[in-house]
């Protein structure tokens, strides 16, 4: 579905990205993991197209998505959370909702101020979707809340909402930047389900950023790790908890090997 | 929080976008066209090309263009000067302050003032390079306070505003400047005192006869230049204005005083126009309430074809703007075939700065001091 | 788990401020010596407020030692801080800052009298020390500010002595007594018209001014009618509160209809100056209601607006006027209207496109650039074939409505005519706020990148803001054209959109009736860049005012007078959280599961 091939990006001197080449496929949950700094918020920065590369190419079923603005990469299918949650404070949590969709919808200045039937009925068919999406969080963010403003909320609901905001895009892919950063294990229990369960009851493909292993072990089909902006290893979970390339990158390198490295040069 | 390394929006090939290359090509095609005209005529002024232009333009004779070019870079010269004080604020505060014009202004005002004092007294003419100081050193005086007063009172409350607030703040700011000068001193011109005849008289300087008053202007904005470049690369303070610039929270954790860096900034781009309005006065040797509105949005232009937070770049372009404007009109306009060309410079300076921001927002020398994410 | 108000400790109050006094005094000092040098004492003197006892002249100087006393005295109280007792301290407290306040008078009279400084200070006069010495001799005059300082002074600080509900009661008398004196002509007028000028014969002094009798009345009647009424309203309100959605719709519409009707038949009952400061009010509040949508719901400030009003005015005047230089096809107006449209909705393409991309302030800047360069344009020599250069365009004809003319010298029919236009911008505005294009607005001005990201095309949405609020704009020119028969360069300058700012920003951005309020109490009292308003002696000092209003608003108030709520919650969200933290509206993280 998703495909990447080759991609780079250099910030100044900065490589954030090198050679990268990674896929998706149709109904698969991948995990990105990787140490801090090694380029995955730039990544789907990429992918969602609020960067530019410096070469390489992105493919969305079969379709380029270099040199699109985001709004049109969203259009095409694909919708983002943010690391650090960037609600629409002041907008209200249902309008956080109906504006998400946005990009699916076509109203435009004479249905508003004509009232044509069309309009009322995409208002209606906005308001609706935007409640059943919400929905999927339980009760915890409609009724009373619907229209309450967003800067309310509690962390853990921000979190969700952001999700669902992404959701309401009517996306085929689902872009999630550490969704679960700051939640107790019990919420993030909880959001493990949900994820699946979007992928089940609702038929996205979705890529994960996450630190939290126990995430990344009970939601993904598939692991890719990355560090400095390159790909050092992919497959199961397991496969990759044990990769030794992995625990070097997370951990560093044992000393005995270094010498021994030395050893072996001079 | 990781900042979203923001290059600049991919652009999409929407009808916005192909009407924007035609704008640019437009101009392009029309300075071209217009250039080539004013070549055609000097050469050979029976040239059909420039008869079907425009019939009756007569074209510029080498002293005239040499004439206007020395005036343009005169004016140029002030307004870099000022637009110093624009590029200064914006890399430490990040927004434009629209009432800098006002302080360019209000020392223009207390030029005319203190040297109509002097010359009651009769020691304008004797003793001028005396007055002449005086005057300089009192307009230094009083923009510096009008510009410290300023961001004490309405910008620092707004520190953490959005962005545009500061900027609406400041043309309330202007716009109350402008009229407190007409309530306090008068809605009419008024004027300097007649200047030394030594002064005004023409020299030759290199090939360019040059007026006493254009040399001065010159040079003491090559001076003030010199003083600025030192301050900010060679002391302490300049360091601290150049950090705060960067980063106002880590300047912070080092250990400087933003606030008063801040306010020492404001405080020199003040100097800065005050000189600029001496000289403002010295050359046109007249001043009103609007004296600072045209010269600031030029200034402002001038310090973003530079590049905004460059200070090399706000002299360079300024004084680019300055000789654009003086020439433009009879070279380029007139070629085209449009009447009344003088009326039109002020609109040739604001097409520039458009063009610039179309084509090149970031300058000819880049954004230094600031960073995208401040927009 | 968290902390709620009532756990929080106490923290002791800070004591009184004695800095901050003396800061108030010297604030006070200057600003009367400003005031009296920029010539409001003498200029306004001409106007009586009270007619023997209180002239705007010396109310431009009494009201500081009073408000800033007041200021001084205001003490923020945060949640969880203790208020500082109040006592007769602060009575002195106030008494010092408006006696600081005199001082700075008494200062200038004793310079004033020894020098001459009127070479460039234009109003260092004899006439200014005659005013402050309230016409008897220097030392009377004197010894008088230091008093009325004090007193003022001691006044302002015992407002916070008193209970809440006398402070209210006395800003209720002042502001009544201050606005029927103001709004003397207009209320004339209008009971001139229902033929009840009895009443305003027996309040108003003749030439201008309440009677003391009348300021009396004034004052005993605002503060009786909100005791007698108010309960009544506040019952009918809670009743609408009440209401279920569709009913209290209902009734708002109702109501509006109601308003709007009285609007429409108010014109024939008053006279024809006061319809033709309507009419002007008219036409800035459809100005103002173009410039909400630019920079109150999209965001972008446009400093160049006064370029589609120019737009308007000028093809109408090149479509409607038998004189126009270059081509005259004298259209009649309606028809020439459609033309407006498409061609300011050109414009506004062709300036926005390249614009809307900018950051912020350069795009502020930008628009103020094409607006001067659409003036300079319209003023040049080489376009004067089309549109009369300096000279203009003249003998514009007016509106034919079938049933009659609408032109400038009948304004009533002016004012109707901006009426039923304000009303269309009304609707504009409101249907597009609550539609997806509203939203979308919204969304841009809270986070861009985001909004973008969502699937909002912000350059096309931001450019249909700019381009619906260039039409309202040109609209306005339109009828201005008609309206003044001529038209020429020189009503186009960027004063005009400055203007139009403060207007927007002083009522509310983003809020159409706070936009309305902003433009009927500004345009109204203080009058438009070149119409005089209900207060025309302050033509000299208007733009003063209008450029301290913005800075004051947008330091204290920048949401405006009339807020949107979702806009002062933008403006002050620190506040708002702190607040709805304490009153528990914050939603706390979920103990179980709820699903």
């Amino acid at each position: 579905m998703l495909q990447i091939l080759d991609l780079s990006v250099t910030f100044g001197g900065l490589h954030a990205l090198r050679n990268l080449d990674f896929h998706v496929e149709e109904g698969e949950i991948v995990s990105v993991i990787g140490p801090n700094g090694a380029g995955k918020t730039t990544f789907f920065n990429m992918i969602s197209g609020m960067v530019t590369p410096t070469s390489g190419e992105i493919l969305f079923e079969g379709e380029s998505l270099l040199n699109l603005d985001p709004s049109q990469v969203t259009e095409r299918g694909i919708a983002r959370t943010f690391q650090n949650v960037r609600l629409f404070a002041n907008m209200t949590i249902l309008e956080n909702v109906m504006v998400a969709q946005h990009c699916r919808t076509h109203q435009k200045v004479f249905g508003a101020l004509l009232q044509t039937k069309a309009f009322k009925s995409e208002e209606i068919a906005i308001r609706e979707y935007g409640e059943e999406v919400l929905s999927f969080f339980g009760s915890r963010l409609i009724g009373y809340r619907l229209n309450q403003p967003a800067s309310v909320l509690s962390y853990a609901n921000r979190r969700r909402l952001e999700i669902a905001r992404a959701m309401a895009t009517r996306p085929r892919l689902l872009l999630l930047d550490e969704p679960v950063a700051g939640m107790n294990p019990r919420e993030s229990a909880e959001l493990t389900a949900l994820i699946g369960r979007l992928r089940s009851e609702w038929g996205f493909t979705i890529v994960i950023i996450e630190h939290d292993m126990s995430v990344v072990r009970d939601v993904s089909d598939r692991v890719v790790v990355l560090d400095h902006g390159e790909t050092i290893a992919q497959g199961s979970y397991d496969s990759v908890a044990n990769d030794p390339k992995v625990i070097e990158a997370y951990l560093g390198r044992q000393v005995q090997d270094k010498n021994a490295d030395e050893e072996a040069s001079s | 929080m990781t900042t979203t390394h923001n290059a600049k929006l991919t652009s999409r090939v929407l009808w916005v976008d192909r009407f924007l290359t035609l704008i640019r090509i437009t101009f392009i095609v029309v300075i071209s066209v217009g250039l080539l005209a004013f070549i055609a005529q000097q050469i050979n002024p029976q040239n059909p090309f420039a008869q079907w232009a425009n019939p009756d333009a007569t074209g510029l004779t080498a002293p005239q263009f040499k004439g206007l070019l020395v005036t343009g870079l005169a004016q140029g010269a002030m307004y870099g000067l000022i637009a110093l004080g624009y590029s200064m604020v914006y890399g430490v505060l990040g927004f434009i302050n629209f009432a800098h014009g006002e302080v360019f202004m209000v020392g223009a005002m207390s030029g005319m003032i203190t040297s109509n004092k002097l010359a009651d007294a009769g020691l304008w003419e004797d003793a001028f390079l005396l007055c002449l100081l005086f005057i300089v050193v009192t307009s230094i005086l009083l923009s510096t306070a009008t510009a410290v007063i300023m961001e004490r009172v309405a910008y620092r409350p707004l520190r953490g505003a959005p962005r545009l607030i500061p900027l609406i703040t400041s043309i309330g700011v202007s716009f109350f400047l402008q009229n407190l000068s007409v309530v306090l001193l008068g809605p009419g011109a008024k004027s300097y005192p007649t200047l030394p005849s030594w002064l005004s008289q023409k020299r030759s300087l290199v090939g360019f006869q040059i007026e006493g008053t254009k040399l001065l202007v010159l040079l003491t904005a090559a001076v003030s230049m010199a003083g600025l470049w030192f301050l900010v690369e060679r002391t302490r303070t300049g360091k601290a204005m150049r950090a705060v610039a960067e980063d106002k929270e880590i300047a912070a954790l080092m250990g400087i005083d933003v606030n008063r860096t801040i306010v020492k900034t404001f405080a020199v781009g003040g100097a800065m126009a005050g000189v600029a309005g001496i000289l403002w006065g010295i050359l046109f040797r007249s001043v009103i309430h609007t004296t600072g509105f045209l010269p600031g949005i030029k200034a402002f232009s001038a310090a973003v074809v530079g590049g905004i937070g460059n200070l090399g770049g706000a002299m360079a372009g300024g004084l680019s703007l300055g000789a654009a404007e003086a020439t433009a009109p009879l070279v380029l306009l007139e070629p085209l075939g449009v009447d009344g060309v003088s009326q039109l410079r002020d609109a040739v300076a604001f097409a520039v700065l458009i063009f610039v921001l179309l084509v090149r927002p970031s300058g000819l020398f880049g954004e230094r001091l600031s960073e995208d994410e401040r927009a | 788990m968290t902390a709620t108000a009532n756990d929080a400790s106490t923290f002791e109050a800070p004591g009184l401020d004695w800095r901050r006094q003396i800061r108030f005094s010297a604030i006070g000092a200057l600003s009367c010596a400003f005031i009296a040098l920029a010539g409001m004492p003498v200029g306004l003197d001409r106007r009586s407020i009270v007619y023997p006892v209180l002239s705007l002249g010396y109310l431009s100087l009494l009201w500081v030692p009073f408000v800033l006393a007041s200021l001084a005295g205001s003490q923020v109280v945060l949640e969880g801080m203790g208020e500082r007792e109040r006592d007769t301290r602060d009575l002195a407290a106030g008494a010092l800052v408006g006696l600081g306040s005199a001082l700075g008078l008494v200062g200038l009279m004793i310079l004033v009298k020894n020098f001459n400084l009127r070479d460039p200070l234009v109003n260092w006069s004899p006439q200014l020390l005659e005013l402050l010495s309230f016409n008897r001799s220097t030392t009377l005059g004197m010894l008088l500010w230091v008093v009325l300082g004090t007193t003022l002074g001691l006044l302002g600080g015992a407002m916070h002595v008193v209970p809440a509900m006398v402070r209210a009661k006395v800003l209720t008398v002042v502001l009544s007594v201050l606005l029927v004196s103001v709004l003397q002509t207009f209320l004339t007028d209008l009971l001139e018209g229902f033929r009840l000028e009895v009443f305003t014969d027996f309040i108003y002094y003749k030439r201008g001014g309440l009677e003391i009798l009348g300021a009396l009345l004034v004052a005993v009647l605002a503060i009786a009618i909100p005791l007698l009424v108010g309960g009544r309203i506040k019952g009918l309100r809670a009743r609408v509160q009440k209401m279920p959605p569709d009913e209290r719709s209902r009734t708002n519409l109702v109501l509006l209809g109601v308003g709007a009707a009285l609007l429409l038949i108010l014109p024939f009952f008053l006279g024809k100056i006061t319809n033709e400061l309507l009419a002007n009010v008219g036409l800035f509040v459809l100005l103002a209601l173009g410039l909400n949508i630019v920079v109150g719901l999209a965001g972008i400030l446009d400093l160049g607006y006064v370029a589609f009003f120019a737009v308007g005015g000028y093809t109408t005047a090149v479509l409607t006027s038998p004189n126009s230089p270059g081509f005259s096809p004298e259209l009649p107006w309606p028809v020439a209207l459609i033309a407006v449209v498409v061609l300011t909705g050109l414009v506004g393409l062709f300036i926005g496109a390249p614009v809307i991309r900018m950051r912020g302030d350069y795009l502020a800047i930008v628009t103020l650039g094409f607006g001067e360069i659409i003036r300079l344009l319209f003023l040049s020599d080489w376009l004067s074939g089309w549109f009369g250069g300096a000279q203009g365009i003249t003998n514009i004809p007016g509106v034919d409505v079938g049933i009659g003319t609408v032109k400038g010298t009948d304004p009533r029919s002016v004012f109707l005519l901006v009426l039923i236009f304000c009303g269309i911008a009304i609707y504009v505005s409101w249907r597009l706020e609550h539609s997806r294009l509203g939203r979308a607005w919204m969304a841009i001005r809270e986070d861009e990148d985001v909004a973008e990201a969502m699937g909002v095309n912000t350059t096309s949405t931001k450019l249909m803001a700019f381009v619906v609020g260039a039409v309202l704009a040109s609209f306005s020119g339109a009828i201005f054209s008609a309206k003044v028969g001529s038209i020429f360069p020189s009503s186009f300058i960027m004063l005009v959109s400055i203007i139009i700012l403060v207007v927007v920003i002083v009522g509310g951005m983003g809020n159409i009736a706070g936009v309305i309020v902003g433009a009927v109490v500004l345009i109204g009292v203080l009058g438009g860049p070149k119409q005089p308003g209900l207060l025309q002696e302050l033509g000299q000092f208007k733009l003063l005012i209008y450029g301290a209003l913005l800075v004051w608003m947008m330091l204290k108030r920048p949401e405006g007078l009339v807020p949107n709520v979702r806009r002062s919650r933008e403006l002050h969200q620190e506040e708002f959280l702190q607040d709805a933290w304490l009153k528990g509206e914050i939603d706390e993280d979920d103990e179980e599961d709820p699903s």
